[in-house]
């Protein structure tokens, strides 16, 4: 049976990993992502999980060697974040096309310049067109699950694609908070072994990861970016299985109180948990505020993101990542692109926030909105504005 | 351009773009980029074997009387043969017409 317990978010999801019974656990330590990893390594060396626990030079080694794992059949997992995220850079863009089911954890967190170690979304976003299915997590709980329904989505044979579950770095991956951890049988119900389509297998030879030659890359190219379209349907089929089984129903695009909403927030990660404090505040002043909150950030769901901005006049969307000479920031760009020239849609206004681990708080919200309305009569001259930033 | 046996298009492509049968690199003709080719000189040729261990593509094929021809479907004119043999008994002349 599953038990409620209080315990740190990092460590819940690590146990999650655990759950799932991984093979390879190919890591290097990074701040915030470190807890993660180092729980892992713990339960290998007491001999509670049965994997190969790789420690690797650098995070470019760690997804080398996820992808050599997953090509070989073995369930892998890693995590990292920020400057090892990008390290792994080169790597990454690889295990979409060839279709090895690696999970991993991304802590979200500034880049440098200047240092920090403190979250946003930056790291991610930079990543963010390298094809693997990626989902933001609000709460330890959330994290825990997510965790779960990846390998569940990620290794399905209809799928077959690497997964991300973005957790914010401190925010949500520090904090101890009560999660319901679910026992062995009830993820063993939920999660069945790993059976890849194709494996390393020296019985049965074959090539993975060939030249793409001008008659044959595009095609390549197009068949990875349908394969991940088409996980809409087993990333949704996912949940509401776990739902069935354990009664938490997750969406790709996730409400709270939008239903009449004029002015609706569109916020990703931890932060949405503020966001909805504020928006019952907003509430009780007799404002019709509303949030909308990304789960599902790629592939990303257009047709349930309009479903549920329903008839709102006016999106105020937060993004955690400053693009440096965009027209503005990515989620942003994203929603503006979903509604162009669609008849009826909201007016979008964009706002960067919380950058480099600055708080975010309800006042912060309350003053988005206000200013998303007072946009909406006057157009702004820029698209985005920087929230909290000091001129003088 | 290489012989490829169908117009492979996105959703007849194979999975994962992996190739599912080993060996499948002698289907591809590389002997089709060559701008320039090895003449071997049985004269000074001593069948020391040196340009069947350095080609690239297998292209040196030792013969019964233990001399060496070259493979045309597959050379591609690198001239790394020519370059290591102790004897000089390799030249790289241009392809004509």
């Amino acid at each position: 049976m599953a038990k409620r317990v209080g315990i740190e978010v990092s460590i819940a999801l690590a146990e999650a990993v655990k759950l799932a019974n991984v093979d390879v656990i190919p890591a290097y330590p990074i701040t915030p992502q470190t807890h993660i990893v180092e729980h892992l390594s713990e339960v290998v060396a007491n001999g509670e999980l049965d994997a190969e626990f790789v420690l690797v030079e650098s995070e470019h080694g760690a997804m080398s060697c996820c992808c050599g794992s997953s090509a070989a059949g073995a369930r892998t997992f890693t995590s990292s974040s920020a400057q090892g995220l990008l390290l792994m850079s080169e790597i990454l863009f690889i295990p979409g096309p060839m279709r090895f089911p690696i999970v991993m954890a991304v802590v979200n967190r500034a880049l440098s310049a200047p240092i920090s170690i403190w979250n946003d979304h930056q790291d991610i976003m930079s990543q963010r067109d390298i094809g693997w299915i990626q989902t933001f997590a609000d709460t330890g709980q959330e994290a825990f699950d997510l965790m779960l329904h990846a390998f569940r989505v990620a290794e399905d044979r209809r799928v077959s694609l690497p997964m991300i579950v973005n957790i914010d770095g401190f925010t949500l991956s520090h904090v101890v908070e009560a999660v319901e951890l679910l026992s062995q049988e009830e993820v063993d119900q939920y999660l069945p072994p790993f059976k890849p389509r194709y494996r390393l297998d020296p019985r049965k030879p074959i090539t993975m990861g060939p030249v793409g030659i001008p008659e044959i890359y595009s095609e390549a190219k197009v068949a990875h970016n349908e394969a991940l379209k088409a996980s809409k349907k087993v990333i949704l089929q996912g949940w509401k299985e776990f739902a069935d089984l354990f009664g938490r129903q997750y969406n790709p695009i996730e409400t709270y109180r939008s239903e009449d909403a004029e002015v609706l927030l569109v916020t990703m990660g931890s932060i949405s948990e503020t966001a909805m404090t504020a928006i019952d505040t907003m509430r009780d002043k007799g404002q019709k505020a509303g949030l909308v909150k990304i789960r599902l950030w790629r592939p990303f769901p257009g047709p349930e993101f309009r479903k549920a901005a329903g008839k709102a006049k006016i999106l105020a969307v937060v993004d955690r990542c400053l693009a440096p000479g965009a027209i503005c920031g990515p989620v942003g760009a994203e929603l503006r692109s979903l509604f162009y020239k669609v008849p009826g849609a909201p007016k979008i206004f964009n706002f960067i926030a919380g950058l480099g681990g600055r708080d975010v708080t309800v006042g912060r919200f309350e003053e988005m909105v206000d200013k998303a309305l007072v946009f909406a009569k006057k157009r702004p001259k820029e698209l985005y504005e920087v929230i909290g930033v000091r001129e003088k | 351009m290489p012989n490829t046996d169908a117009i492979i298009g996105w959703k007849t492509i194979t999975f994962g773009c992996h190739v599912m049968e080993p060996g499948s690199s002698v289907k591809f003709r590389t002997g089709d980029w060559r701008s320039q080719r090895p003449v071997i000189d049985n004269e000074k040729c001593i069948k020391c074997g040196i340009c069947w261990i350095y080609c690239p593509d297998m292209a040196c094929i030792q013969t019964e009387d233990g001399f060496f021809e070259i493979d045309l479907e597959y050379c591609k004119g690198c001239g790394i043969c020519a370059h290591e043999c102790p004897k000089d008994a390799i030249t790289i002349v241009p392809e004509e017409g």
